[in-house]
């Protein structure tokens, strides 16, 4: 037999209904390939064996019996930050200990409903808040890519480090992710799988760990395009117990990705090619540009004039939001307490050893932008610096349909070799918080490798609501660029 | 990548350690003395880096208070839409007792 595990989410779906394997046989698969890789990789902090067996048998059930769902029995794995009745949650920091919710996030609740299973949650950077997923209390995840033959541990990026190494690395269908930043589209341009991040409001935040609640959304890393369309079309939908999340209808993702993008606009902006990009990243988005014209899509010039300022608004807005959001853990009702000599002191030593280092400094930061005189200065001056970049946006959409850009400034790094520079640190997600702080919709896809093998991935930005063309686009570019690189599999 | 990161080279300190302890106290985050210093160089680093903020023209602009365009809170009636499961509460509690949170001692 094939090795299943290769399968995109599509295909193994139709090998299902087609009786060519069962759901059983899929996810035994998915768990030894688990077991192998696991110890290398560090993808999964917890593995749901048992679980994920008995609602494999359940789907096979439900299938045989004319009652599949659309995922029915595709086994995936769930970003840490998701609530998981019965099954530890704890964003990958030390605060949270050994919490096991109660309740299940609305986003999982969605994906069970339609016959997906989960195989178990995934690592991440603590609380969302990291580039390389070096800052999980559970330690990084290493990328299952390689420079060549070098076997230097190389990060999967982050924050949904775990979710893009486990879906490059075949140890799962497809996984849930989280981007407040580009936490979904960097890690999948680091390991050449495809992420989406919705517009703002079509997940339902309800369930999933708050960073930035401003910010924050939900979506999926997958195989293929097509695979992303699929998972997001049950992940999305309007939720009543999330007042953000949007009461729109969801359109059909999937038929999305098979429209013509022939005389669409797609906007090039000048802004994207910064100072001391690699050649290479510059070199990819000429070949997009080029494989959008071949496919009958008009490139138009266009300017974001305030993308340079982004990322230092975004670390304004995140972190003040973050410190607010975080006030909850003070160690009494949930997670790890330590005792010191008063409640106050109490507070404080909870928080000093539960948190890590860079959440620490995240939630300084945020407490001091909010900390009475500074406000004005800085969090009500971010506000309006990201209504600039806003506004420049709905000014580029009055123009063109979509946005090509690079996903990232650079292939993936070494673990450790950024990790001492907060700043350069933070410069991966330059071309990705864009989409955040405008609340669009933006994908990542992979289009190349790099001179060390690596792929480097491309993104298309769309309109609020409009995730149905950058369906289309990435899908156009997705069959053009041909991408079939894997890595290696050094961890068998 | 290290040529883009010297393009945001950081200004001069602002924050001193002062302001670090005063803030660590309003985070309630106890930190250790010789982290004070440390901790006040890698916010000045990250807060001068920010300052560039102040280049852009934001007369007359609006704060952006919503991601989405046009969507307004929704309104729901006043009334219990859940509750009465105190084991659930609980259930991740550090300590409980009779059901209740059992926390550190708060009035002398």
């Amino acid at each position: 037999m094939t090795d299943l595990t290769a399968l995109t989410l599509a295909e193994a779906l139709d090998g299902m209904e087609k009786k060519l394997f069962s759901s059983a046989e899929l996810t035994n698969a998915f768990l030894d390939a688990i077991d192998k890789a696991n110890p290398k990789l560090n993808a999964f902090v917890v593995v749901t064996a048992d679980r994920a067996r008995s609602q494999a048998k359940a789907s096979d059930a439900k299938r045989a019996a004319g009652k599949a769902g659309p995922l029915e029995g595709a086994p995936l794995g769930i970003k840490d930050l998701f609530c998981t009745e019965g099954v530890r949650t704890t964003a990958c920091s030390g605060i949270l200990g050994e919490f096991t919710p109660t309740y299940e996030s609305t986003v999982t609740a969605n994906l069970f409903r339609d016959g997906a299973l989960m195989l178990g949650k995934l690592n991440m950077d603590e609380f969302a808040m990291g580039s390389s997923n070096e800052t999980s209390h559970f330690g990084p995840v290493v990328s299952p890519w390689r420079r060549g033959n070098d076997d230097a541990k190389l990060t999967p990026g982050g924050s949904s480090g775990g979710s893009a190494a486990a879906v490059s690395a075949d140890l799962c269908l497809g996984a849930t992710a989280t981007d407040t930043g580009g936490s979904i589209r960097q890690p999948a341009a680091f390991t050449g799988t495809v992420g989406i991040k919705p517009t703002y409001g079509r997940c339902s935040r309800w369930g999933i760990v708050a960073f930035a609640s401003s910010l924050d959304q939900a979506g999926p890393i997958a195989k293929s395009v097509e695979d992303a369309a699929m998972l997001l079309q049950s992940m999305a939908g309007h939720d009543p117990k999330d007042s953000t999340s949007l009461p729109n209808a969801l359109p059909d993702f999937r038929a999305a990705t098979k429209r013509s993008i022939k005389g669409m606009k797609i906007g090039v902006p000048e802004e994207y090619r910064v100072d001391g990009m690699p050649a290479e990243i510059e070199a990819l988005w000429q070949q997009g540009i080029q494989w959008a014209k071949d496919a009958g899509a008009e490139i138009v010039p266009i300017s974001l004039k305030h993308t340079k300022y982004a990322l230092p608004t975004y670390y304004i807005v995140a972190p003040a939001e973050a410190s607010s959001n975080l006030a909850r853990y003070d160690g009494m009702r949930y997670g790890a307490r330590v005792a010191g000599k008063d409640l106050t002191g109490t507070y404080e030593q909870t928080r000093a050893s539960g948190f890590g280092r860079e959440v620490q400094r995240r939630i300084l930061i945020g407490t001091y932008v909010l900390s009475a005189g500074y406000y004005d200065a800085y969090y009500l001056r971010a506000q309006k610096v990201r209504q600039r970049i806003a506004q420049d946006f709905r000014d580029a959409f009055t123009t063109v349909d979509a946005i090509l850009t690079p996903a990232t400034p650079s292939a993936s790094f070494a673990l450790g070799e950024k990790s001492a520079d907060p700043v350069a640190m933070y410069l991966n997600d330059i071309f990705t918080v864009t989409a955040n702080l405008a609340g669009l919709p933006a994908i990542a896809l992979p289009a190349a490798t790099d001179a060390q093998g690596l792929p480097l991935g491309l993104q298309v930005i769309g309109k609020a609501l409009d995730e149905e063309s950058v369906f289309a686009v990435s899908a156009a570019l997705e069959k053009a660029a041909n991408f079939r690189a894997k890595p290696s599999k050094w961890w068998m | 990548m290290n040529r883009l990161a010297a393009a945001y080279k950081p200004r001069p300190m602002s924050i001193d350690e002062k302001t670090v302890r005063k803030v660590a106290k309003l985070a309630r985050l106890a930190l250790p003395e010789e982290r004070v210093a440390p901790m006040a160089a890698e916010l000045n680093g990250i807060m001068a880096w920010i300052e560039q903020l102040n280049e852009v023209d934001v007369d007359g602009v609006e704060p952006m208070t919503s991601a989405v365009e046009g969507l307004s809170l929704p309104m729901r009636e006043d009334v219990v839409t859940d509750g009465d499961n105190p084991e659930r509460v609980l259930k991740n509690a550090p300590k409980s007792e009779d059901g209740f949170f059992v926390v550190p001692k708060v009035v002398e």
